[in-house]
């Protein structure tokens, strides 16, 4: 199977095209440098997203706390913990890069706050 | 009245980044005011990631991103960081106004810099034929009732302009349970960074329609739907191309545009056309000692090379007032 990507790992925005086979990439072209090879077979073989979200939070500055999953999750489960998010509530004081959630859903991930959300009220 | 050697109204990624330069360049006397409660500006609300790739190496959300400087600005004793300071009136001798809860502030500035960003452009601004329903907001409006106050303005959106704000709030919908029905570009490509294109509307299928206008906007009190035609090379809609989509939420994401009424009540020129001062090089304005920089001085695709250049927007001053202080 033949399957074309625009490389997004620099500006300069190369068009692969690859060649897979069973799921695995085995050949590219146009990529002018190695991130697009390896950017290719990430998009094939294992395509992941770091997710980012709000929480609600309660007693706290802020009225919601920004978090992101500290590592790239299959794309396939962005929506599944997008889901999982929106059920969620911070009740505590956080600081930018606390765990919130320790590997959320067994993605391999966990989710931090990505601001200091302090005691208070908004 | 009181007096500074360096004033900057902004406390966004501009202003951070100019007020860390003009400390570092040996200016040790700065008023740094900021209008919200907060220091961060437009990135608190930009809770994606992205930010940072070209500037720290690393991709960081945009609240990230910005207290990677705040906290390098709050350790710094010379940077007196004024909160909920909102700057009203600009003379050509750098005096400015601003207000603070309950009360009136003046202060003459040696040099100021000007990091008042930008603001979208309105629907007013393009054209829809029409009624003029509620549900439709503006794509950065939209942001921050989502990520700042936990408001989500529908539950089925059609936005309108393929922007970097526009792409990133179509995902922002869709994780947050609502539906995309596709976004709607009167270019022959998208505006936004592929990156943006890619993961935020290949990745969930949200159709983007290049080449697309939307004809008209459907609704008494809410929207309902709004037609989307495709137009030809002139722009003119092509007759009979015409289709609906359902949706209760118009986002508008149709670019941005320089916030500078201070520096033009004060006598600087602005092109009329972009709202940027007219000016000689970077940073520049007709006015000695006023420096403009960050969006407010043109408007920029990274916050990355905001922050570069406002680096040199805070050198420029510092350099300003050295010459100033040895000229006397
Ligand atoms: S292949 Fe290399 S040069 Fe081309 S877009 Fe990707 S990173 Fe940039």
């Amino acid at each position: 199977m033949l399957k074309k990507f625009v490389c997004i790992e620099c500006p300069q925005g190369c068009l692969l095209e690859t060649e897979i086979e069973n799921g695995r990439m085995v050949k590219v072209n146009g990529n002018k440098c190695p991130r697009g090879e390896d950017y290719a077979r990430g998009e094939i073989e294992n395509p992941a997203r770091v997710l980012t979200s709000t929480i609600p939070a309660e007693g706290l500055r802020l009225k919601m706390v920004s978090v992101k999953t500290n590592r790239p999750i299959a794309k396939s489960r962005v929506l599944e913990a997008a889901a999982e998010v929106r059920k969620l509530k911070v009740k505590k004081p956080v600081r930018a890069g606390e765990v919130i959630a320790e590997n959320f859903l067994g993605l391999g991930a966990d989710l931090i706050a990505t601001r200091d959300v302090l005691k208070g009220t908004p | 009245m009181s007096e500074r050697e360096l004033v900057i109204v902004g406390g966004g990624p501009a202003g951070m980044a100019a007020a860390l330069s003009a400390y570092e360049h040996g200016v040790r006397d700065i008023l740094l005011l900021e209008r919200d409660q907060y220091l961060g500006g437009i990135l608190n609300q930009c809770i994606h990631a992205g930010f940072g790739l070209n500037y720290f190496k690393e991709s960081l959300t945009g609240p990230e991103y910005a207290l990677r400087f705040a906290r390098r600005i709050t350790d710094i004793k010379g940077i007196d960081v004024s909160l909920k300071s909102f700057a009203v009136r600009l003379t050509p001798d750098k005096t400015l106004t601003y207000l603070k809860p309950g009360r009136v502030e003046k202060v003459k500035a040696k040099a100021l810099i000007m990091a008042t960003g930008c603001r979208e452009k309105t629907r007013e601004m393009v054209h829809i034929a029409g009624t003029r329903p509620a549900g439709i907001f503006s794509a950065g409006l939209a942001q921050k009732l989502i990520n700042i106050e936990g408001l989500l303005p529908g539950k089925e959106a059609v936005i309108l302009g393929s922007g970097d704000i526009g792409l990133i709030m179509a995902r922002r919908f869709i994780l947050e349970g609502a539906r995309v029905k596709g976004v709607v570009e009167i270019r022959e490509q998208s505006r936004g960074l592929t990156r943006n294109v890619v993961q935020c509307l290949d990745d969930f299928d949200i159709p983007l329609y290049l080449r697309h206008k939307i004809s008209r906007v459907r609704g008494r009190d809410r929207v309902e739907a709004v037609d989307v035609a495709r137009v030809d090379d002139r722009i003119e809609q092509v007759p009979g191309s015409e289709f609906t989509l359902e949706c209760d939420t118009l986002l508008v994401s149709v670019g941005l545009i320089p916030e500078n009424e201070l520096i033009e009540m004060a006598g600087v020129p602005l092109d009329k056309k972009t709202n940027s001062p007219l000016s000689e090089g970077l940073n520049e304005t007709s006015i000695p000692g006023l420096f403009v920089c960050g969006n407010a001085f043109k408007v920029y695709d990274l916050a990355d090379s905001v922050s570069t250049d406002s680096l040199e927007a805070g050198r420029m001053a510092a350099v300003y007032l050295r010459q100033k202080g040895e000229g006397r």
